[in-house]
C-alpha cells in the first residue's frame, strides 16, 4: 500500500506554520542536524556519498565526493558558501524553497558546515530576490536564537557563524569563483581552476560551495537514511527533485517528484497540460543554457544521464515550455540577448560573440537576414563553444545550435520571407523599406 | 559634509564587521546599497566615501559599481519599475507589459527615467519567479501574473503616491529604502 515517494523537499509547502523554526521543529526539524552532529565528519561524508546525491546547480557533481575534496590540515579557516543566486532563466525552486521553508536549506547548510569543519557559512543571496533575502535573514535570527548557531550548535558545543550576503544582479555570480570574486568584493568575474575552491576558494582558503537544493536535500537523507535515498529513482541520478516548469503550460510551478520523470508525466500529472491544448514544440530539460528538446522527447527520463544521452543537459531542471504558436528564432534571439548582456566581459568568444550572434538573430528575426547567416550561426557558434573562460559562454551557444538542429526550417523561412511567421513582421510581409541600421543587424 | 552621516558611518562600520578581520573589502556592495539608500544612486561622492571606508582607490569601487546592475551610477527615479522580458515572461506576454510600462510611465523608447524623475523603467533578466510570469518588480517587490492593464495600475498608484501590496513579503517605500534592506540595515537594527 505505500505510495511512491514523491515528495519530501516538498512534503511541508502546504503548511504555513514550517515557515519558523517552532514550526519546522515541530515538523521534526533539524533532528537531522543533531544526528549528524553525533557522528564524526568523516562518517557523515560517507553517508552523503553512500545516498549517491548529485549537485543540484546543474553540473550534477556527487555531493558526498564533493564535500570530502575539502582538505582538513591546511592550517586556514574552511568556509561554506551557500548559492542562493538563482538565475538560470526558467530556475525557480530555491526561491520558493526559501520562501517556504527557510530552515530546511538552513539545516542542510549546518550539516555541510559540520562535514567539512567549518565554523563560518556565507549565503550568497541573489539581490533581486529583496523578500527571500529578509526570510532569510529572520530565519538566520532564529537559529541563533534557538542555539543551532553560535557558540554551541544545538548543545553540541560546534560553533558556527552565519553571514548573509546579498549579490547585485549578476548572473554570473551563478558560476562559483565568479560568486566567490564577488564575495570578496570585486567584480563577479570567473576565476582559472586549478586551484578549485575546496582548496583554494574565499579568501585563498578552503571553500565548500553547494546549491541551496541540494543543501535542502540533506536533512531527509540524514533522518530516512542514505539507502533509502539512494533506492529513489535511477540508480546513478538518485533522489527526488524540484522541476521548475514554466511557459505555455496551464499549471507552471515547481513540482517535486522521483529522478527519471518524464516531461509527458509532469506535464500530464502535474502542470495540467499544455497552454489551452496547443502542441508542445520544444522546451528546455534544465534552464536556458541547455539545448532545446522538441515533443519527440517527451517521454526521455529526466536524469543526468538519460536528457545527456538524449542530446541535451539536465542543468537545474528548469523546464521552459514553447508551443506551436511560438517562433523558435524570436526565442533564441531572446535567449541570446541574455547571454550577451550577462557576460562578465573577461574573454573574447563570449564578450564578442553572444553580441555579434544576438545581432544576426535579431535581423533574421525583422526579415532582413541573408542565406549566409545560417552557416554564419553555425561559424560563430562552433566558436565560442568550449572556447571561453568559463560555462556561460557554452550556455549561450545551446539555444543556437539546438534551434538550428531541429527548426532550422523554420530560419530559412524567415530569411526567404524576409519576416517573421509568428509576429507578421518583416518587409516581406509588411512590404516595407530596410530601415536604415538593420543591414547590419537590429 | 560627507554622504553618510555619523550615525551611517557607525552602521558602516557594523557592515565592515560582518567579514573576517583584514577581508573588509567583502563589504563593498553592501556599502554601496548603503550609500545608494541615501543618494537614490551612486555619485562620485559616494563612491569616493565607500573608498575611504575600505581603503580603496575610487576606481577599485567603481569597477565594482559598474558591474551590478542593481548599483546605479546613472540617473534613477524614485521608483524602480523592473519588467522582465526573459522567455518564460516573454511566452506570456513580457513584451506588451514592458510597453505598457513605458507607456504609463510617459517614458519614451531609448529613455529609462521619466523627466519628472520619479519613475525608472528597467528591461529585467530572469527574476527567477517564472511560475508568475509575466513577473514585474516594484522597488525589487514582486508583482504576478501582470499583464498591460495591471502595469498601468501599478504606476498611477505609485503616481498617486501609494505602495501597491506585492504579491507576497512587504513592500519598500521606494529605491532609497530597497537599497536600505539590500545593506542589510533594517534587519540588522
Amino acid at each position: 500500500m505505500s505510495e511512491p515517494v514523491t515528495r519530501v523537499l516538498t512534503a511541508n509547502w502546504d503548511d504555513p506554520s514550517v515557515f519558523g523554526i517552532d514550526g519546522y521543529m515541530a515538523k521534526g526539524g533539524y533532528e537531522g542536524l543533531r544526528r549528524a552532529i553525533a557522528m564524526t565528519p568523516s562518517q557523515l561524508i560517507d553517508l552523503v556519498k553512500v545516498s549517491g546525491l548529485r549537485g543540484r546547480g546543474g553540473a550534477g557533481f556527487p555531493t558526498g565526493v564533493k564535500w570530502s575534496f575539502v582538505p582538513q590540515d591546511t592550517g586556514k579557516p574552511t568556509y561554506v558558501v551557500a548559492n542562493f543566486d538563482e538565475s538560470e532563466p526558467g530556475t525557480f525552486n530555491n526561491r520558493e524553497i526559501v520562501e517556504r521553508e527557510p530552515h530546511r536549506f538552513l539545516e542542510g547548510m549546518a550539516i555541510a558546515a559540520y562535514a567539512v569543519g567549518s565554523h563560518t557559512a556565507f549565503v550568497y543571496c541573489r539581490g533581486e530576490f529583496l523578500w527571500p533575502g529578509q526570510v532569510l535573514d529572520a530565519a538566520i535570527r532564529e537559529a541563533y536564537a534557538k542555539g543551532v548557531f553560535g557558540d554551541s550548535m544545538l548543545g553540541g558545543g560546534y560553533a558556527l557563524e552565519v553571514v548573509l550576503h546579498r549579490g547585485a544582479g549578476a548572473y554570473i555570480c551563478g558560476e562559483e569563483t565568479a560568486l566567490l570574486s564577488s564575495l570578496e568584493g570585486f567584480r563577479g568575474q570567473p576565476r582559472l581552476r586549478p586551484p578549485f575552491p575546496a582548496v583554494e576558494g574565499l579568501y585563498e582558503s578552503p571553500t565548500l560551495i553547494n546549491n541551496v537544493e541540494t543543501l535542502a536535500t540533506i536533512p531527509a537523507i540524514l533522518t530516512n537514511g542514505a539507502e533509502w535515498f539512494s533506492k529513489i529513482g535511477p540508480a546513478k541520478s538518485p533522489g527526488t527533485k524540484i522541476f521548475s516548469v514554466s511557459g505555455k503550460v496551464e499549471r507552471p510551478g515547481n513540482y517535486e517528484v522521483p529522478m527519471g520523470t518524464s516531461l509527458r508525466t509532469l506535464l500530464e500529472e502535474h502542470a495540467g497540460g499544455m497552454l489551452g491544448g496547443r502542441r508542445l514544440k520544444a522546451w528546455t530539460p534544465g534552464g536556458s543554457s541547455t539545448p532545446m528538446l522538441t515533443d519527440e522527447h517527451l517521454d526521455v527520463a529526466l536524469d543526468f544521464e538519460s536528457v545527456a544521452a538524449a542530446g541535451s543537459l539536465l542543468g537545474t531542471g528548469a523546464i521552459i515550455v514553447m508551443d506551436e504558436t511560438d517562433c523558435i528564432v524570436e526565442a533564441t534571439r531572446r535567449l541570446v540577448q541574455f547571454y550577451a548582456h550577462e557576460s562578465c566581459g573577461k574573454c573574447t568568444p563570449c564578450r564578442e560573440g553572444t553580441w555579434w550572434v544576438s545581432r544576426v538573430l535579431s535581423r533574421i528575426e525583422l526579415g532582413y537576414g541573408r542565406p549566409e547567416d545560417l552557416p554564419l550561426l553555425d561559424d560563430l557558434g562552433r566558436n565560442i563553444l568550449f572556447k571561453a573562460f568559463c560555462a556561460l559562454a557554452d550556455g549561450a551557444v545551446s539555444p543556437i545550435q539546438s534551434s538550428l538542429k531541429f527548426f532550422r526550417d523554420e530560419y530559412v523561412q524567415h530569411i526567404e520571407e524576409r519576416g517573421c511567421p509568428f509576429t507578421g513582421r518583416g518587409p516581406g510581409v509588411e512590404g516595407a523599406a530596410e530601415p536604415e541600421g538593420v543591414g547590419v543587424g537590429a | 559634509m560627507g554622504v553618510l552621516s555619523p550615525e551611517l558611518l557607525e552602521v558602516a562600520e557594523a557592515i565592515k564587521a560582518r567579514y573576517p578581520t583584514g577581508r573588509e573589502r567583502s563589504a563593498v556592495m553592501p556599502l554601496l546599497y548603503l550609500v545608494q539608500s541615501v543618494e537614490g544612486s551612486l555619485t562620485r561622492e559616494g563612491l569616493r566615501e565607500v573608498a575611504e571606508l575600505l581603503g580603496r582607490t575610487t576606481a577599485e569601487v567603481e569597477a565594482v559599481a559598474t558591474f551590478y546592475t542593481m548599483l546605479r551610477t546613472r540617473r534613477t527615479g524614485i521608483h524602480v519599475v523592473a519588467v522582465c522580458t526573459n522567455l518564460s515572461c516573454a511566452l506570456r506576454g513580457a513584451n506588451a507589459v514592458f510597453e505598457a510600462a513605458h507607456e504609463a510611465a510617459g517614458i519614451a523608447h531609448g529613455e529609462e527615467t521619466s523627466e519628472d524623475g520619479l519613475i525608472t523603467v528597467h528591461e529585467e533578466e530572469c527574476l527567477g519567479a517564472c511560475d508568475a510570469a509575466p513577473v514585474v518588480q516594484l522597488d525589487f517587490a514582486n508583482h504576478d501574473r501582470v499583464d498591460p492593464e495591471r502595469m498601468h495600475e501599478l504606476v498611477a498608484a505609485v503616481l498617486a503616491g501609494e505602495i501597491p501590496a506585492p504579491s507576497r513579503g512587504t513592500a519598500p517605500n521606494d529605491f532609497k529604502h530597497a537599497s536600505r534592506i539590500l545593506a542589510g540595515v533594517e534587519e540588522s537594527s
